[in-house]
């Protein structure tokens, strides 16, 4: 379908596997490999590699589905692999921003391509026929015209030797047999029967098992420590400190003090014991209350910068009809996945190796040879499946804090985090403000909005995952529009958290464009397609086209005008007295989607999820239907969760929060229906484990008002505002 | 001190702290990993286990009070009717995303349908609300629960497996 030029820049996305003829590791002899991804045993059975980590984003089925679909075998004859850090055979392995479905399905497809081109040029030599009177179906080359047929076992020891393609011809999508059928998780039979899989479960010979006590003041630093209480203790093999090199980066190697024993309660109730004093450092002078104060202090002032200005704000508001004024803010969050933070280690003749639980093991590579002044050579990295991450398993402090205690103990070591360690030393979506002024003319439109964002700074720079673009929704739409920013210095960690900055930008800003819809009288999907205006693509601010920042207008209105429709939307009327529906949509990862949430609002101030419509645009292809719809509704999900029970509070540079009693996430007795309609577009497909995220937040906030008149302008959700 | 506990129908002693709960005599004692740790508190469930069938935190439940009680895992749950339906819905339904909570989400469903053959949604609320999945896979879990009650076969898994 496409030329070499396209072949060649596949292979270098997915490593160059073919190209470079590398042999999958833990082949056995009598398997074939065709390049770095596809080995071949002679009864027919394809081990196909997963380059990626696992999280729960169902990478381990997906890619290998779009190689076994161009490769043309049945799926039930495909056995799947996790692959180890290699990435120069596999090119970047990582789970993040939604990148593997844009990164990696040209690339699998040609790779699987590839592999089904080398197999029937050994069958036509073989036969003494041309490869194109050849084909193929579910692992068998056929020539029809003699009525000969091999499987792809007998076949692979001479296709191995075959000259890998220069160019590839991909199937038409119309006979795809794999890509877009529902296929479950292929680690499923494992999970079910509580067979060894995720990090945590990693055992080795001789090893021990790891607790470790930090500085509960970010940034806090190690002054003594008496351990001869603890080195008592009944089950206690060892206690030792720990030092880091005390750096500014977050994720770097932090003092404290590691205890270890054959069984991890006896390790971490030991911590009971242990006498330690904290240098506390500066941050102990921050709280969440502070931040808040110097917010509003800062708000009365000019931004310290601007993001954009266009128009002339000011003058446009002057000549508004009504002015709407409001102030919105965010806390900080947590990620906690289920599976505690956890790495194994083990040093051998001054190298380790880790069994690491890791959404990014290139980076945790690189993060323990420089902790622990190794080279990255020394370093190997075995990627186990995850429990859970939301991003929080991008960055690796875990993986050096393993690797330092296993060095210091001389035996294997499984570092295993308790889950107050988890809630308390995390890098959170970082918390927010926002002072928002718009103006509208006497029809309703929109002439003038502002917004003068509060937030956070770490040495100088925007902090991690704190930063606004300055092409949000609804700048290029307003005619007088202007971002401001101001920061406050922070001590905290943060980072990317699923739909990182768009999960807090989606909640101010589609939940202040409700409220210009209510004020100027207007349906709120109405106001929302007379912004949207007509079709076209809204270039980033860099004005360098991109298509994970261009906002394409028509994409948009197509999956609103969907959701209204599926959510009923014109009838909503009829709803009973404090029930509502609220809409919203959001712009990121590449992904459009427009989803309904309809709520009711008990007298006593509860809200009770009834019914979410998701509507999405993620290009013109559903890989796996069954993971695509877990991730909409997981994400979805996860927003209303973290709407209505989570935040992250500080006190004296500390958390307060230790466990899920305080910091919520949803139950089963919460959960609605959520629906969930992918509209196929023209564009390539894109991923799926963000983008449902971000407007059902505002979604929901929006229909409490509908339900209750009441504006939610901060999370979590406020119940006891909310009584009739 | 030493302790005879019966776990999956075998007679297992442990030298261990009394007060040691369940959960950590399973893992890192008996190598039992199945039974997962989440938090410790007794908030999320992913390390529900049975003693005498009736589904307990393991993190709330020391060692020394499961006394001569017949303790059920994870991994014995293939060898148990309801178990083994539950185990078929929750492959074929797709259930797990990670999958980490999921070994505790089958114990407390099973509890259920042994107590309950025809749960309604109230009764899958009451025994399930328990067990946080992270990844919020509950449309699912409600479905195959639903599916495993049913006693009809799921239909027949598509192959492909790690």
């Amino acid at each position: 379908m496409r030329g070499r030029r396209f072949f060649l820049k596949a292979s270098l996305a997915v490593g160059g596997g073919l190209l470079l003829r590398a042999g999958v590791p833990g082949a056995r002899a009598a398997e074939a490999s065709l390049g770095a991804f596809v080995r071949i045993a002679p009864d027919g059975i394809v081990t196909i590699m997963s380059k990626n980590p696992e999280v729960g984003q169902g990478i381990k089925t997906m890619l290998p589905m779009v190689i076994a679909e161009e490769l043309d075998v049945a799926w039930k004859d495909v056995r799947i692999e996790q692959a180890s850090l290699n990435e120069a055979a596999y090119g970047r392995q990582f789970a993040g921003g939604s990148m593997a479905t844009p990164l990696n399905y040209d690339g699998h497809r040609r790779v699987g391509a590839a592999g089904r081109a080398m197999l029937v040029a050994a069958a036509a030599a073989q036969w003494g026929v041309a490869a194109g009177a050849c084909r193929t179906a579910e692992g068998v080359v056929y020539h029809d015209a003699s009525g000969r047929s091999a499987g792809y076992g007998a076949l692979a020891s001479a296709a191995a030797a075959v000259p890998v393609p220069s160019d590839v011809v991909l199937k038409d999508p119309k006979d795809f047999r794999i890509i877009g059928q529902p296929f479950p998780g292929v680690d499923n039979a494992k999970i079910v029967t509580g067979q060894k899989l995720f990090g945590i479960d990693t055992v080795l010979p001789g090893m021990l098992i790891a607790a470790y006590e930090k500085c509960p003041v970010f940034g806090g630093r190690l002054a003594s420590a008496d351990l001869d209480a603890v080195k008592k203790l009944p089950g206690v093999v060892d206690a030792f400190v720990v030092r880091g090199k005390g750096g500014r980066d977050p994720q770097g190697l932090a003092d404290g003090v590691a205890i270890l024993a054959k069984n991890w309660w006896v390790a971490n109730k030991a911590r009971e014991a242990l006498k330690v004093v904290w240098d506390e450092g500066p941050v102990v002078a921050q709280s969440s209350a502070g931040y808040a104060a110097e917010a509003a202090r800062l708000a009365q002032a000019e931004p310290a910068a601007w993001l954009r200005r266009d128009g002339e704000p000011g003058k446009a508001m002057g000549e508004a009809a009504q002015v709407v004024e409001a102030a919105y803010s965010y806390p900080f969050i947590p990620h906690m996945p289920l599976e505690p933070m956890n790495c194994t280690a083990h040093w051998q003749d001054g190298k380790v190796t880790l069994w690491a639980p890791t959404q990014n093991p290139g980076p945790g590579q690189a993060l323990v040879a420089s902790e622990l002044g190794v080279p990255v050579s020394d370093v190997t990295v075995h990627m186990t499946r995850m429990g859970g991450g939301f991003g929080r398993r991008l960055r690796n402090d875990f993986m050096a804090e393993a690797a330092a205690i296993a060095r210091q103990a001389g035996v294997p070591v499984k570092l295993v985090w308790s889950r107050p360690d988890d809630m308390r030393h995390d890098f959170y979506r970082p918390a927010g403000f926002h002072f928002f002024k718009a103006g509208l003319d006497a029809k309703g439109a929109v002439t003038a909005l502002t917004d003068h964002f509060v937030t956070f700074s770490r040495d100088g720079k925007v902090a991690d995952s704190a930063q606004m673009d300055a092409s949000e929704f609804p700048a290029l739409l307003v005619p007088h529009l202007a971002f401001g920013q101001s920061m406050m210095d922070l001590g905290v960690p943060t980072g990317p958290l699923r739909a990182p900055r768009s999960n807090a930008l989606g909640f101010v800003f589609q939940s202040f464009v409700d409220e210009l819809a209510h004020k100027a009288g207007h349906d709120p999907v109405d106001f929302r397609l007379g912004l949207l205006g007509d079709r076209k693509v809204l270039v980033n601010s860099t004005g360098v086209p991109n298509p994970q920042r261009d906002f394409d207008t028509g994409r948009m209105r197509d999956v609103l005008l969907k959701v209204a429709e599926m959510s009923g939307w014109a009838g909503r009327g009829a709803l009973p007295a404090r029930t509502g529906m609220g809409v919203a949509f959001y712009f990121s990862h590449m992904g459009y989607f427009a989803e309904v949430v309809q709520a009711s609002v008990a007298r006593n101030g509860d809200i009770k999820l009834d019914h979410v419509w998701v509507a999405g645009d993620v290009g013109s292809q559903i890989i796996n239907p069954s993971g695509a719809i877990h991730q909409v509704q997981g994400a979805a999900l996860d927003g209303l969760g973290s709407a209505l029970g989570q935040a992250i509070t500080i006190e004296r540079g500390r958390v307060v929060q230790a466990s899920f009693d305080t910091v919520k996430p949803l139950r089963m007795d919460q959960v609605p229906p959520v629906e969930v309609s992918f509209v196929l577009s023209k564009f390539a497909p894109t991923g799926l484990g963000e983008p449902a995220l971000p407007p059902v937040l505002p979604a929901l906030c929006n229909a409490v008002f509908a339900a209750t008149g009441v504006r939610v302008r901060s999370l979590p959700i406020d119940t006891a505002a909310l009584k009739a | 001190m030493a302790y005879t506990i019966h776990v999956n129908g075998t007679a297992r002693t442990v030298e261990v702290d009394g007060a040691m709960p369940l959960l950590w005599a399973l893992r890192d004692e008996l190598d039992l990993t199945g039974t997962k740790f989440g938090c410790g508190g007794g908030f999320c469930g992913a390390c529900t286990v049975h003693v005498d069938g009736v589904p307990v935190r393991g993190c709330q439940t020391t060692v020394e009070s499961v006394g001569a009680s017949k303790v059920t895992t994870i991994e014995a749950m293939a060898g148990d009717a309801i178990g083994r339906r539950l185990q078929e819905a929750w492959m074929a339904m797709d259930v797990p995303q990670c999958g980490y909570c999921q070994a505790g989400q089958i114990m407390s469903a099973a509890a259920l349908l042994a107590l309950v053959p025809q749960p309604s949604d109230a009764d899958i609320d009451a025994a399930m609300t328990g067990n946080i999945c992270r990844c919020a896979s509950y449309t699912r879990i409600r479905a195959a629960i639903k599916q495993a009650a049913s006693g009809k076969a799921p239909a027949a898994g598509v192959g492909g497996r790690s």
